[in-house]
């Protein structure tokens, strides 16, 4: 955790450090004094070299908790990502939510009537969910429930009309992933021999698929969803581009147009963390929901 | 067909490849995108950046089949233009992070120990960071423009290979054959390029098939955040991007650019399928 905190943040401020454009310059406009712009440039520290810059902001994160401050609103970045991660993490959640709940009963129904319309359609619905930017996916949705139907509002997160229309466009890659993983991966356990058993032994068809059949078809699902859980935090910068969501994603793409190193840095460094968490999250439930795993690591 | 050989490897799987629908489906689909690409001044009915500020937001018609923009500029002829730019990036970001990202895996691979250690951590990094703010941040940093949009977006794809060609060489280095080679006196690279890298080619080919997906996309999204492509020069995702402001009124304007970009991403995942299946069977999901 620690080392991929240092790795992110060094690897962004090398990237930051070669970046053209004077933040001074964009922080305090083009009229700006000379004088202002090297006050701006010592306060910041800006006339330092990277490796010192970077040595302070290690030193500034570890000892005090203090991420820097915004070179544009002069407000700490911590109290800006404060705002902002929740309302990211609420889209990442509530379309994993979605992805995953629609994404297995999709999958469970597919592989239980295989080649049926509904898992033809769902399929090939599927495929269109992965080939599909989020970006456009958002246009369209806004065109058809905002525009043409005026169901649902196209921009904002704070309604739950708001918070529909950006779970569901964030979510429908995942979704269409998640449905394949865990139509494909029901097929191949569905066939086995104590599934017949169950059967044979008169349990109910639906203890059979939910409790035989799901559990044993869990764990490459589950990897599936962690690894989706990730892209959303990535793919949460454009769908809150799109529906104009004050989420870190676009606070984080406004900080590189204004060159507010702060908050970009900020911003990655929350996701980072946020990212290697769900990972550790993925491990955790591996072991949950496969004994045989708890038992090898139980020393 | 005829000039290869009946049981040779590249034959069977041409074979299995053509048996699969929906790869060839894929595969045609983009030979035409790659025809209307490179004869792109030959097939636009316009050229991409005149302008006719009359003629501005007209709905499609014979004259323009796909309407025109804000400036009056035919979609069509953009969204023609706008395959040069997405099929470049997408191959040459997915060659500069196979090449790069390979040489690395194959290093890390082979030598393993403290080397191994060194350059996996750092990808380790490279992963934690999500691949779109990735390639915006390295995108911010070269500034606009074609060649610094491929950079960013191979960059950002590295990673991906470089473990994808680490666990294949791992799982090579151990054979016989490979000892095989070492005693009879061949070079660490001989071996790696002559003995390892064409027997770990299947998932390389496979993953950077679908890559060019993810790289046309990811190229997209940078130019529809504002930082990849700038206007005149059309780039579907720019273009999305360009229609927002008149989605009320011009929906088309939105809808054909965004389905430009749907349609490659499909073919080339179709195409990335079916390769999967057919350069090797035990793949198969």
């Amino acid at each position: 955790m620690i080392p991929v905190a240092l790795g992110v943040t060094f690897i962004l401020f090398s990237l930051l450090s070669v970046t053209p454009g004077d933040p001074a310059r964009l922080a305090l406009g083009e009229d700006a004094s000379e004088e202002s712009l090297n006050e701006f440039r010592r306060e910041y520290g800006l006339d330092r070299s990277f490796l010192v810059r970077y040595g302070f902001f290690v030193y500034n994160a570890a000892v005090n908790q203090d991420i820097g401050r915004s070179y544009v609103t002069r407000r700490p970045v911590a109290g800006e990502m404060a705002n902002t991660f929740p309302v990211t993490l609420n889209l990442a959640f509530g379309a994993i939510t979605f992805a995953t709940v629609l994404g297995m009963t999709f999958g469970i129904i597919c592989a239980i009537k295989q080649y049926s319309i509904f898992d033809n359609v769902t399929m090939v619905i599927a495929m269109l969910g992965i080939s599909t930017p989020i970006f456009y996916l958002g246009i369209l949705f806004i065109l058809w429930f905002s525009v043409r139907l005026r169901w649902l509002p196209s921009s904002g997160f704070d309604t739950l009309s708001q918070r529909i229309l950006p779970w569901i466009t964030l979510s429908a890659p995942s979704m269409s992933i998640i449905t394949r993983m865990t139509r494909s991966s029901m097929l191949e356990v569905i066939r086995s021999d104590y599934i017949r058993t169950a059967r044979a032994k008169g349990q109910k068809e639906s203890v059979v698929i939910l409790k035989h059949a799901l559990q044993n078809a869990l764990i490459p699902i589950v990897t599936i969803i962690g690894i989706q859980f990730g892209l959303l935090l990535g793919g949460s910068i454009l769908t809150e581009s799109v529906f104009s969501i004050p989420g870190v994603g676009r606070l984080a793409v406004e900080g590189i147009k204004s060159r507010d190193y702060p908050i970009v840095q900020g911003a990655v460094l929350y996701i980072a963390i946020a990212y290697v968490f769900i990972n550790l999250f993925v491990d955790l439930l591996y072991a949950w929901i496969d004994p045989r795993l708890r038992t090898r690591y139980r020393y | 067909m005829v000039l290869l050989r009946k049981n040779s490897n590249l034959y069977l799987t041409l074979v299995r490849l053509r048996r699969n629908r929906l790869a060839v489906l894929g595969l045609w689909i983009m030979l035409i995108l790659l025809l209307t690409a490179v004869f792109a001044p030959l097939l636009a009915p316009y050229h991409y950046a005149t302008q006719n500020l009359v003629d501005a937001f007209e709905p499609p018609s014979w004259a323009h089949p796909l309407g025109t923009d804000d400036f009056g500029r035919d979609i069509l002829s953009r969204i023609i233009y706008g395959a040069q730019v997405s099929l470049q990036v997408g191959v040459f970001a997915v060659s500069l992070a196979m090449l790069s990202g390979g040489v690395l895996g194959a290093i890390a691979g082979y030598y393993g120990g403290h080397l191994d250690d060194v350059i996996m951590r750092f990808m380790d990094v490279l992963f934690a960071i999500p691949q779109i703010l990735l390639a915006i941040t390295i995108a911010a940093a070269l500034g606009p423009g074609l060649m610094n949009l491929t950079i960013a977006v191979g960059i950002a794809a590295l990673p991906t290979f470089a473990r994808i060609v680490r666990g294949a060489v791992l799982s090579i280095v151990g054979q016989e054959y490979i000892e095989a080679a070492r005693c009879m006196g061949a070079s660490d690279a001989w071996i790696i390029a002559k003995h390892i890298l064409p027997n770990c080619s299947a998932p390389i080919i496979v993953q950077g098939t679908l890559r060019v997906a993810q790289a046309i996309l990811a190229a997209a999204a940078l130019s529809f955040l504002g930082l990849g492509i700038q206007p005149p020069f059309p780039e579907w995702g720019g273009m999305l991007a360009g229609s927002r402001g008149y989605l009320r009124d011009y929906a088309y304007m939105a809808v054909f650019p965004g389905l430009a970009i749907m349609i490659t991403i499909m073919a080339l995942n179709f195409l990335g399928d079916g390769l999967r299946d057919a350069m090797d069977p035990k793949l198969k999901r």
